[in-house]
């Protein structure tokens, strides 16, 4: 009888369902996997090494780099951890445009994890329709800060600019004739606040289309029902956070828990899963949709009544507006040094955690006082939920790594960073 | 139920006594600094303590204290920082050790406690150098195949020591000492606290 032996596959850093450059060394058994083994890295930029060279401004950019499907939340972390050390106070109105693109963040993070992890098992149109309610999001992103995706939105402080009173329109192009840009444009001529609470009106319908197309798919169901069951216990000592915990059942969100900005005022749920599985996760991650949809809409109503500040007045943290710099020599003094030296944060540390879509991002700030960070550490959610796969996946089909990786939601910018 | 800073502190304090090193509360969050030869077992006891059960390694880093501003009375140079989350009681705590040799850093391995600390303790590793024992597979985590130093030691420069390229001769990819120059365009600076207000002019 010939001898049997395990058999070594390697599984990217280039193939689609690796989500990225994931290199992924497969000991196989048949088609049973016996070990996985993620080799990460190979998107690494130190960018907690860049950091710390840099100014504490400077470094905002490099966050929506992170989890580059969830730019927002990440420079979230970022601020309230400065905030925490400076201990400066952030108009509310902030905090409420913070809050909602952090769950129009969490919409656009889901929607791609909804199409890419279905394209990985097979769906394909889930993809395309998801694609069409995340470029409406973008073009949010885009009015309010002019970039779609690497917004730099989020300032100690406060936010970068109020909410535009206009949203960008499509304009004539040869391939389009009047009826289609009018269509094209319905939704466009108010606010950008007009914008949002349209899409919010249409998105359950785009939810509920989602769910047809999937919830009690034989194929889909096949392929996710108990796969990759992780038990409460275990998803506690692997270090799981947001949808991943919850959908073994732990009912656990920072929103709720220890709530920051405006949550408090918020009136949301948490879904929970039962099994554990794959399957689960999904429809945890899909009620989340939902109710940021609902989060959203709170606040447009909120912003619409309550006009105000939208970032700190002070000028040692946040510059001073364009013309008292012009007209005053305190405030050009303040503008100069902040743009040329930066913001000093005081000496100590901080750890801030948002609830970011993939789970707690954190980010721990040590300041030894000067313009610069000290130390900063990123608490990526996405790291512990990868370093968890030789774990989730051990016994399982090799096809159903494929559904094991979509499912933790992963995102190299952030577990290389 | 919740458990306040004052009542957590108070707890850690009655059942860990003159183990604690260091027990402070700032910016509404703990620090508890545990010598490195207790480290291993005050873990397991605030994972296990009914009173404490911290659940939850949310995140374990490396740092480098050397060249931390001149206030600080220079201690060791490495720490390992973690830090836990207890969802029974809805709180946080950090936990600092220092490293007794700061030529060949040595931390007991956590992974026993939190089956997490494993690629926590595989980066910090990676990045500084730190060795964590008891670590079944402590291996780089971040850094390329071959990788040479621990890149996040302050005495690494941000540039690197080599860089990579195509070379056309020996149609293969090369490591070559680096081209590049290191600029700092905004310098580091440490203001005293008076600084820019009137108080500081006189």
């Amino acid at each position: 009888m010939p001898e049997i032996r395990n058999y070594t596959l390697n599984f990217g850093p280039q193939h689609p369902a690796a989500h990225g450059v994931l290199r992924l060394v497969l000991e196989l058994d048949g088609e049973v996997i016996q070990r996985a083994d993620p080799h990460i890295g190979l998107l690494h930029r130190a960018t907690e090494k860049l950091a710390e060279s840099k100014t504490f401004m400077q470094s905002v950019p490099y966050m929506d780099r992170l989890d580059y499907v969830s730019m927002m939340a990440n420079e979230h972390g970022y601020v309230l951890a400065i905030e925490k050390l400076l201990g400066v106070d952030v108009p509310v109105r902030a905090q409420y445009i913070r809050v909602m693109f952090d769950e129009i963040t969490r919409i656009l993070n889901h929607l791609l994890w909804l199409g890419a992890h279905a394209l990985d098992v097979g769906a394909m149109t889930v993809f395309l329709y998801a694609f069409r309610e995340r470029e409406d999001l973008m073009d949010c992103y885009e009015a309010v800060s002019g970039a779609r995706m690497h917004a730099a939105y989020y300032r100690p402080g406060g936010v970068y600019r109020d909410l535009p009173d206009a949203m960008p329109k499509y304009e004539a192009q040869i391939s389009r004739n009047a009826r289609a840009m009018a269509e094209m444009n319905q939704a466009r001529h108010g606010s950008l606040l007009d914008f949002i609470e349209d899409f919010t009106a249409r998105f359950p319908k785009c939810v509920d289309d989602y769910e047809t197309l999937l919830t009690d798919n034989r194929i889909w169901k096949q392929r996710t029902v108990g796969i990759g069951v992780v038990s409460p216990e275990r998803a506690l000592a692997l270090g799981f956070t947001g949808p991943m915990i919850r959908g073994s059942g732990i009912e656990w969100d920072l929103r709720k828990k220890q709530p920051y900005e405006v949550y408090a005022h918020l009136n949301f749920d948490i879904p929970v899963g039962r099994n554990g599985d794959c399957y689960d996760r999904y429809l945890v991650r899909i009620e989340e949709m939902r109710q940021s949809n609902s989060i959203v809409r709170q606040c447009v109503e909120w912003l619409r009544s309550n006009p105000g500040p939208v970032i700190t007045a002070n000028h040692k943290v946040a510059p001073p507006s364009r013309v008292d710099m012009k007209s005053n020599m305190e405030e050009l003094i303040h503008h100069f040094k902040l743009f040329t030296e930066g913001m000093h944060v005081p000496e100590g540390e901080a750890y801030a955690a948002v609830e970011a879509p993939k789970g707690e991002f954190g980010i721990y700030l040590i300041s030894d006082g000067a313009n610069k960070p000290y130390r900063l550490k990123i608490r990526a959610p996405g790291f512990a939920h990868l370093a968890a796969l030789n774990e989730m996946s051990r016994g399982h089909m090799l096809a159903d790594a494929v559904a094991i990786i979509g499912t933790q939601d992963i995102v190299f910018g952030e577990i290389d960073r | 139920m919740t458990l306040t800073s004052e009542s957590l502190q108070a707890a850690i304090r009655a059942s860990l006594g003159d183990r604690v090193v260091a027990l402070c509360e700032r910016l509404g969050e703990v620090t508890l600094e545990v010598r490195v030869e207790d480290y291993a077992k005050i873990a397991g006891f605030l994972r296990h303590d009914g009173a404490l059960r911290f659940e939850q390694l949310i995140d374990l880093c490396g740092v480098d204290y050397s060249t931390y501003g001149d206030t600080r009375p220079v201690r060791k140079r490495f720490a390992v920082t973690s830090h836990l989350l207890s969802i029974a009681h809805n709180c946080r705590l950090r936990v600092r050790v220092f490293c007794a040799d700061d030529d060949f850093p040595l931390v007991p391995s956590l992974i026993g406690v939190w089956p997490s600390a494993d690629w926590f303790e595989r980066e910090a590793f990676d990045l500084f150098g730190i060795v964590f024992e008891g670590h079944p597979d402590l291996r780089r985590l971040l850094t390329d195949y071959g990788f040479v130093g621990h890149p996040f030691r302050k005495d690494f420069p941000l540039t690197g020591y080599v860089e990579m390229r195509y070379d056309v001769d020996q149609k293969r990819v090369i490591y070559q000492p680096i081209t590049i120059e290191s600029r700092e365009i905004v310098p580091r600076v440490v203001r005293d606290e008076s600084y820019g207000t009137t108080a500081g002019r006189k």
